[in-house]
């Protein structure tokens, strides 16, 4: 039987909540990419997904793909959960907007299927989107997997981002996790009280007062936080502690991913 | 709608992150302003409920299912500045921990989701809504336009970020480096799906979430509905009273019938009908045949003339005919009640509580 919206939110929350879970513990482990200091990880991966970007040659997307497969082998991030979780969401969105551009896009043929032929630009420019797609999702995945949240926020603090942003993202992330959980009760409460199939008007009803009561309970949280926040000295500043020390591997670190991602932009130009 | 990376070109994901950056930096200081020590938490945890809501499968007319963005019921409850900031936010967390949205991209998705789309909602919610009363079903019809028209100039917002790729970033054999498809195609697969079943996704949650705060929590629809007519302002208002308007009317009109009815009420006499023969009789009848006083009791001879009445048996002295004159009557009663109950209310509202 096909699930009802019920099932699936609650699936979709459970996906996320397994999708973090398994994040952490790869941040805990001891993978090459964890040992590194933290502003040296984000400054470097996020370097590396600005080379993607910044590419226009296939070829050096590709290594720096390789590259990306290679940092998560030594890292403990094995290659099925970057398929199950990354590349194979990544490729049927990314797919499915990329295979119309194979016949759609004017150029010189390469081959026919039916009345559709497809151009060597075509694939060229759909396999630009797959590759570039599929590789910074890579990277940004590695920085997840292998960074504790709290230690990115500080990092990306020490690279120049404001503390306001990165003292709401540390506290959103937070209670992401919190509301996560309220949802899902709510759901998983109604579900165990629901006999039979909701009629469509019934179901969206259901829906939309779940996301009101979830918003009145966001923002009664949000005063509590405000009072426990004042109790304990808070009067308006953020104040960020800095505690990372470079070693010399981070110094070699840094080097390499300062030479890989000047080598992928030199080598990406047109 | 979320742009991943590879899709849009250097430039653009440049321009869009500059063209994001004010309104952050106004909605921030706009916050900080108003709210000082509480926009933190607020704003995460506001922006934590949008993260969220953008997981809800949610049921769609047609058996169908879609994902909305929030951002129609995040410019409604909390205004336009605190929701581009939340839903950027979220849209940040989404990109930087989950992948879903790109991190050069994330500029570009902001700009369209948080910055138009709330921008947008808020207007057109406000100008609809206009002073409806907080629970009248114009604030849901608002609501339901509001997001619907909102993620719909996002996505063409996307759209034309889309179409405009292939002209600015190509090699030399033409082939597009991002996205691939001129304005001709990339408007219109975006629009469709949006207009159809993105669009509803992003109605059915904010006409839903307005409609259950109207019944649950009514206060939080006030934050942007400063000119809203209270409950209390309208129930008095003419239509929701016309028709007892118009009964009130009828009755007065119909009151020169009370003229035919016969004899005197039970107890209602005049201390001279005690002397008059024919009213003694009926005195008499309408008391179980029980023969009254021969003359008025003291008390009541005496009590009679302390107040004379401006309109005697509802018959003014000026007035020849009686039916006129118990029509002024009841006008005049009718009016003297309300004037009294006017005052009573306007006393009341001046000085509360």
């Amino acid at each position: 039987m096909r699930p009802g919206f019920i099932e699936r939110t609650i699936a979709t929350f459970l996906t996320a909540a397994e999708y973090t879970a398994g994040a952490e513990t790869m941040a805990a482990s001891k993978g090459a990419l964890q040992r590194v200091d933290p502003r040296v990880k984000v400054a470097g991966l996020l370097g590396l997904i600005v080379a993607a970007a910044l590419s226009r040659r296939l070829e050096t997307i590709a290594s720096l793909f390789a590259v990306a497969i290679l940092l998560a082998l030594a890292s403990g991030v094995s290659p099925v959960r970057l398929l199950r979780w990354v590349w194979w969401p990544a490729l049927l969105f990314t797919g499915a907007i990329a295979l119309p551009a194979v016949f759609l896009t004017p150029g010189n043929p390469a081959f026919s299927l039916g009345p559709l032929t497809a151009t060597h630009q075509g694939i060229r420019s759909a396999l630009f989107l797959i590759a570039r797609a599929e590789t910074a999702v890579t990277y940004s995945a590695l920085l997840a997997f292998t960074t504790p949240w709290p230690w990115a926020m500080k990092a990306l603090r020490t690279l120049g981002c404001p503390a306001a942003l990165v003292a709401i993202l540390g506290m959103t992330f937070r209670y992401i996790f919190v509301i996560l959980g309220t949802a899902a009760e709510m759901f998983e409460s109604r579900q165990s009280r629901t006999v039979g199939r909701l009629e469509g008007p019934e179901r969206r009803r259901m829906a939309s007062a779940a996301a009101g009561a979830l918003m009145e309970k966001s923002l009664q949280l949000s005063s509590e936080v405000h009072l426990a926040m004042q109790s304990r000295g808070y009067r308006g500043e953020v104040h960020i502690l800095h505690d990372f020390r470079m070693s010399a591997s981070d110094w070699l670190w840094l080097a390499g991913f300062v030479t890989l991602t000047g080598m992928a932009i030199w080598g990406g130009r047109g | 709608m979320h742009i991943p990376d590879g899709y849009l070109g250097p430039s653009t994901c440049l321009a869009l992150y500059g063209g994001a950056a004010p309104f952050w930096y106004v909605a921030l200081r706009k916050m900080k302003r108003a709210l000082h020590t509480r926009a933190f938490p607020l704003l995460s945890l506001f922006s934590a409920f949008s993260f969220i809501v953008m997981m809800f499968n949610l049921p769609l007319p047609g058996g169908t299912t879609g994902h909305a963005t929030g951002v129609g019921i995040a410019s409604i409850a909390l205004g336009p500045w605190a929701s581009l900031l939340a839903i950027s936010i979220a849209l940040a967390i989404q990109a930087l921990f989950f992948g879903d949205g790109g991190i050069t991209a994330l500029g570009a998705n902001c700009f369209n989701m948080a910055v138009v789309g709330s921008l947008i909602s808020y207007g057109v919610y406000r100008a609809i809504a206009g002073r409806s009363s907080l629970q009248s079903r114009q604030r849901i019809i608002a609501a339901g336009a509001a997001g619907y028209i909102a993620i719909n100039i996002s996505a063409l917002a996307a759209a034309i970020e889309f179409g405009i790729q292939p002209a600015l970033y190509h090699d030399a054999a033409g082939t597009p480096l991002y996205a691939p498809y001129p304005l001709h195609i990339a408007v219109p697969a975006m629009m469709i799906g949006h207009l159809t079943i993105a669009g509803l996704a992003e109605l059915v949650i904010s006409a839903g979430v307005v409609a259950y705060l109207q019944r649950a929590d009514p206060i939080l629809l006030r934050a942007t509905a400063p000119n809203a007519i209270t409950t209390a302002t309208e129930a008095p208002g003419w239509k929701s009273l016309k028709p007892l308007w118009v009964t009130l009317a009828i009755l007065m009109i119909l009151t020169p019938f009370g003229i035919l009815a016969a004899g005197s009420a039970w107890g209602e006499w005049a201390p001279e009908d005690f002397t008059h023969a024919a009213a003694r009789s009926q005195i008499a009848a309408a008391s179980g045949n029980h023969a009254p006083p021969v003359t008025a009791p003291a008390g009541l001879q005496r009590l009679s003339s302390f107040w004379t009445a401006p309109m005697p048996r509802y018959a003014p002295s000026f007035l020849r005919s009686p039916s006129f004159g118990y029509l002024l009557s009841a006008v005049a009663g009718t009016g003297v009640i309300i004037l009294v109950f006017t005052l009573a209310g306007w006393m009341s509202g001046r000085h509360p509580g």
